[in-house]
């Protein structure tokens, strides 16, 4: 019975948990380039599905002041309504930061494929062992 | 004025960058002059900051006028004006080197180039001055994307390693984000200075134990500490000559500076070594680090996989001398970071130049470099005996720390480590001045020795242009200035972090 | 003693490094190159000699460079001892100059002017090391000698002489990196400085098992001074050039290495210290074994440079002997035997080298007979050997006599035989050359008229011989210089 207590009531962990052993699994197993890239970004989005999972509040709403709060003192504003603005404001930068990194790997694996004309790595690493350098 | 540097020394470079990818539409050599404009500005900004800085004074700079902890804030002290100094100097000192080589590779990129190189140095001067671990970790992806890119142009191997690099260094990257995510959920805050405020008082949390071992995993697997060092030696020695000048002798050292700051400001050193009792597990550790990848560098022969297994050594150096948690290995840790640097960056410029020139990269095929590039070879030979560590080379002088500091600890097996890591270094680098540098006068007519004529025969081999031996020859000069200014160095700024 | 700011002792170090860029610059223009050495030497040796009569009249010199590590500066200090081994090798380089160019143009050796270039920065090193101020500085010159020598050792690239310049570099190193560093790191660290003092610096610091442990590990560790087992590198190294192996691997780099030995123990353990606790004989032992052992060895060997090397490696043990016996006299003899010593084994290596120049012979074998063609070499050879085995009227002879006092002195009458037996031995393995050189009865290969090698190699040898024979007379200002050095060990009494 506990065991389920545990799990479900922090059930957002353990996505995130399950999530990044995903990833992780795919970046070290998988011979495929684009696949290790999949599972690398598998990785960083279960990281960013962390912080936001962070951010929330039971019943908090979207950090925004309204009109009609507007004109209530500052002590009548309680940050406990709100969930927390500043791991969305992170991951929004994270999320850009995923996105290049993404960019730049697939700019990599296609000059990789131009060279050794096959994105499976074990092939690569034979072609590389055997002086193979794409140059004709 | 001063007061502006911490902010202006990141945005300099950052809108140079810009610009310089920019000016290359207008005209190909305005890339250069602008890089150099702005490298220039951020090795004064970054002197006068250590000038300000001798003396345990602290700049602290609020970016957009936001204070901590709502804002980022940037803050300068004795160790990270050190560290920026020493990327300052590198990146402007290898600018003419890079240039040199610009054309091989890069032809008709050289805005890229140039906006590349820029951004890269933005993003290792941005970790080490900002005071806010998300912003670090920000400009940590900064400086690695650019890294990844400038690799990834190198031979036809490169792009494979640079891949290898990217997926191995975003895993290490996110690992850190993780460790900042936990310590936030804990303290609130991503400022350091609040964080370390806090920590000491939370440390029985296992939310701390684990944000401090993964914040630790990642960085050390940026820093390549053997044995996640895997994708280094094939991205350093396959890179192009244009961008390893600042790559190699920079990303490794700002990553052990990443791993002090997190000692010293986020955690504290009594946190950080004492109460997780790691001490002694990271000092042996980073002992047997350091004797395997000595031993992988004695294995190979090709040149420049030989400097990177030393690169992954001197990580060990330097972690180790952090973990061991005394002064004197603190101390040594963080002369070696700016040591390593010159010395690396002296030994990676002559090895690009060597193989540049002898088009090959086997020790055991070249043959007479002494005689056909004489200051390139002198250069060589200083950068070498600074890894050996002989002195009067500044590597003598932070070996001197770390062994001490490991006596001080009682960790024989870490000084041994580095004992013997020197003597391995020592064959090495002997084998290396024995094959190459002397050319073939004796008169056996050995098959290899007819064969190694052939190789100097063959080619019109000619010293490096004047833009590689000045900064080679300067970087030799940094090599035995800093081992001479190694007292001072320690009395007006380390002496005061501890 | 009044300590002197003096900018003298650097300028005395830097001469021959200053020379270096103007050798490899010169080096199309052989007369030119040459005239760059020579300039170096004599303003040094100058330099050096200006210094001795304000070390006499009980002055110390002293400069400041930098502060290399907190508490520890890069320094040079004049002292009696300091200056007396200067004057030694700044002389000798002037007269081993002269000889290079003998030996190095008549045997049209390639790459002559990087053999200068490292000549000149051995001297560099070697003098650094002479005026050190404490033990790093001392320890950072050592180190710049022994690689400075390297090319000069692997001179001829073949693979003989590839593999011993291994031989040679791996036993330095392995002593200095891995026994001198942790021996200075740990003194260091205790007692927080490492300037030499009379009265050692160690007191009350360490229990006597340490000491012991300490004192080993520096005497092995600076393997210069060519103490068994760590000395099989000196007759390796003498695959170079004569005047490398006669002024380097018998004067320069050899006695830095003894000259080492003698800080430490002075300097480092003060000589008080090591009797209070009874140390010094250990090293004694040690000496006395590898006296005995390498004269046996030497008389073994036929390569005539080889035999000479073994008879340095029991040479130097005599003066790492009379500084452990630890008796006024005993360091009085340690401290001229180096005076002595340089002068007749430089002449020895000498004479081997003009064999060579002229005959092509390096046997011992094959010289039989060689008198009546190189009478003046031959000759030389004699004093040269003379002096080394320590009989009058040679310079040696002093050194020996007060070396056979201080055992006498400390009581160890042991070590007298040993010394005795040695002299014995040494007369074993030089006399036979000479006898055989000029009364050799068979038909041998030489002619029966004077056919000497080149003037630049036979002046030279000549005018060592000279000294040696005149140091016997007037030792002079080696002989006061030696007295201070001991005067200010036991405070002039």
């Amino acid at each position: 019975m506990e065991i389920y207590e545990i799990i479900l009531k922090n059930y957002n962990y353990w996505i995130f948990i399950i999530l990044m052993f995903t990833g992780l699994y795919g970046v070290i197993a998988k011979n495929n380039i684009i696949k290790k890239l999949i599972g690398m970004n598998i990785f960083q989005t279960s990281i960013i599905l962390f912080y936001v999972s962070l951010s929330a509040k039971l019943d908090g709403t979207i950090p925004i002041i309204t009109e009609t709060d507007k004109h209530k003192p500052d002590t009548l504003i309680d940050a406990a309504n709100y969930m927390n603005p500043l791991p969305h404001v992170l991951m929004l930068t994270a999320i850009v930061v995923s996105v290049a990194t993404i960019g730049v790997a697939l700019a990599l694996a296609i000059k990789v494929y131009r060279t050794y004309e096959t994105l499976e790595e074990d092939e690569i690493r034979r072609k590389i062992a055997s002086g193979y350098t794409g140059e004709n | 004025m001063i007061h502006q540097l911490p902010g202006l020394i990141v945005i300099v470079p950052l809108l140079a960058s810009l610009a310089a990818a920019a000016s290359g539409w207008v005209n190909r050599k305005y890339p250069f002059i602008i890089a150099f404009l702005a490298l220039s500005f951020t090795a004064y900004a970054s002197i006068s900051m250590l000038i300000y800085t001798a003396g345990g004074n602290v700049l602290t700079y609020h970016m957009s006028g936001w204070a901590p902890p709502v804002g980022i804030s940037y803050k300068i002290d004795a160790l990270n004006a050190l560290v920026l100094t020493a990327i300052q100097i590198i990146a402007l000192i290898n600018l003419p080197v890079s240039n040199s080589y610009v054309k091989y590779g890069f032809e008709k990129k050289e805005a890229p180039f140039y906006g590349l190189y820029l951004l890269f140095i933005t993003g290792l001067t941005g970790i080490t001055a900002t005071e806010d671990a998300f912003n670090l970790y920000v400009l940590l992806e900064v400086s690695s994307l650019t890294g990844y890119a400038l690799i990834g142009m190198g031979n036809t191997r490169s792009p494979f390693a640079a891949l290898n690099y990217l997926i191995i260094g975003t895993i290490g990257a996110s690992l850190y984000l993780l460790g900042v995510g936990y310590i936030y959920i804990k303290t609130g805050t991503l400022n350091m200075t609040e964080m370390s405020l806090m920590l000491p008082l939370l440390k029985d949390s296992s939310t701390i134990i684990m944000a401090f071992c993964l914040c630790v995993a990642g960085i050390l697997t940026k820093a390549a500490l053997f044995p996640m060092h895997g994708w280094l030696p094939g991205a350093y020695s396959n890179g192009p000559n244009a961008s390893m000048g600042i790559i190699a002798p920079l990303t490794t050292k700002v990553m052990i500076y990443v791993l002090i700051r997190l000692g010293i400001s986020i955690f504290g050193v009594e946190l950080f070594i004492e109460s997780f009792s790691l001490s002694n597990f990271m000092v042996n550790f980073c002992a047997i680090a350091i004797i395997a990848a000595t031993l992988k560098a004695l294995y190979h022969t090709k040149l420049k996989k030989i400097l990177s297994y030393i690169i992954i050594m001197e990580v060990g150096y330097m972690a180790g001398g952090f973990f061991l948690g005394n002064s004197d290995g603190t101390t040594g840790a963080i002369i070696h970071i700016i040591n390593d640097a010159a010395m690396t960056f002296c030994l990676f410029i002559a090895a690009g130049a060597i193989t540049s020139k002898f088009l090959e990269e086997d020790i055991r095929n070249i043959r007479g470099i002494f005689e056909k590039m004489p200051f390139t070879s002198l250069a060589f030979a200083g950068g070498a005996l600074a890894v050996i560590g002989i002195p009067p080379t500044c590597g003598f002088f932070s070996k001197w720390y770390l062994i001490k500091g490991g006596f001080g600890a009682g960790q024989y097996l870490f000084a041994g480590a580095l004992i013997f890591s020197s003597f391995i270094n020592a064959v090495i680098f002997f084998r290396i001045f024995e094959k190459s540098f002397f050319s073939d006068k004796n008169h056996h007519k050995t098959p290899e020795n007819l064969q190694a004529q052939n190789i100097n025969t063959n080619k019109q081999i000619s010293e490096a242009p004047l833009s590689v031996v000045v900064p080679l020859v300067s970087s030799l000069g940094l090599i035995i200035f800093l081992g001479l200014m190694t007292g001072k160095i320690v009395e007006n700024y380390i002496i005061h972090l501890i | 003693m009044s300590l002197i700011l003096s900018i003298k002792p650097l300028f005395a170090v830097l001469a021959s490094a200053l020379a270096v860029p103007g050798i490899i610059s010169s080096g199309k223009s052989q007369n030119f190159r040459e005239s760059w050495t020579f300039a170096g030497a004599i303003i040094k040796f100058l330099i050096i000699a200006s210094m001795v009569p304000a070390i006499i009249s009980g002055k110390e010199l002293y400069y400041s460079i930098a502060e290399i590590l907190p508490g520890i500066y890069f320094a040079f200090k004049v002292d009696s001892f300091g200056i007396f081994f200067a004057l030694v090798a700044g002389f000798l380089w002037i007269i081993t100059s002269a000889y290079s160019i003998g030996y190095m143009r008549t045997l049209k050796e390639h790459s002559q002017t990087r053999y200068f270039a490292f000549f000149a920065l051995s001297l560099f090193a070697t003098i650094g090391a002479a005026f050190a101020a404490n033990l790093l500085t001392l320890y950072i010159f050592y180190e710049i000698l022994s690689l400075s020598t390297y090319p000069l050792v692997a001179h001829h690239q073949d693979e003989k002489s590839k593999i011993s310049s291994r031989k040679y570099l791996g036993y330095l190193l392995f002593g200095s990196v891995g026994l001198a560093l942790p021996a200075m790191i740990w003194i260091q660290m205790k007692t927080g400085t490492l300037d030499f003092s009379t009265n050692g610096i160690l007191t009350g610091d360490f229990s006597k098992a340490e000491i012991i442990i300490l004192l080993l590990m520096l005497v092995f560790g600076f393997a210069k001074a060519g103490i068994m087992p760590l000395h099989s590198w000196l007759p390796a190294a003498m695959v170079a050039p004569t005047p490398v192996s006669a002024l380097l691997h018998a004067v320069a780099v050899v006695k830095v290495g003894v000259f080492c030995v003698v800080k430490v123990i002075t300097g480092v353990f003060g000589v008080k210290l090591l009797a209070h606790l009874d140390i010094g004989i250990i090293i004694a032992w040690i000496a006395s074994f590898t006296i005995i052992t390498s004269s046996l060895i030497a008389l073994t060997q036929d390569e005539l440079k080889r035999r000479l090397a073994f008879s340095t490696i029991g040479q130097l043990s005599y003066i790492v002997l009379g500084i452990a016996l630890l008796s006024p006299y005993g360091i009085k003899g340690g401290v001229l035997h180096i005076a002595m010593h340089a002068f007749g084994k430089i002449t020895l290596f000498f004479c081997a080298g003009a064999i060579f120049v002229k005959t092509g012979k390096k046997y011992i074998s094959q010289i039989k007979g060689i008198g009546r063609q190189m009478p003046f070499t031959m000759g030389a050879f004699f004093i040269g050997s003379l002096s080394v085995i320590g009989l009058p009227p040679c310079g040696g002879f002093l050194s020996k006599w007060s070396l056979l006092l201080g055992t006498i002195q400390s009581g160890q009458t042991a070590f007298l035989i040993v010394l005795l037996v040695s002299s014995i031995l040494n007369a074993a393995y030089f006399l036979p050359i000479v006898y055989n050189a000029f009364f050799y009865k068979e038909k041998s290969d030489f002619k029966d008229e004077i056919d000497e090698a080149p003037m630049f190699c036979v002046v030279p040898l000549v005018i060592t011989a000279v000294i040696s024979v005149f140091l016997f007379f007037y030792p002079g200002v080696f002989n006061t210089l030696a007295d201070m050095f001991v005067n200010s060990i036991y405070g002039g009494s």
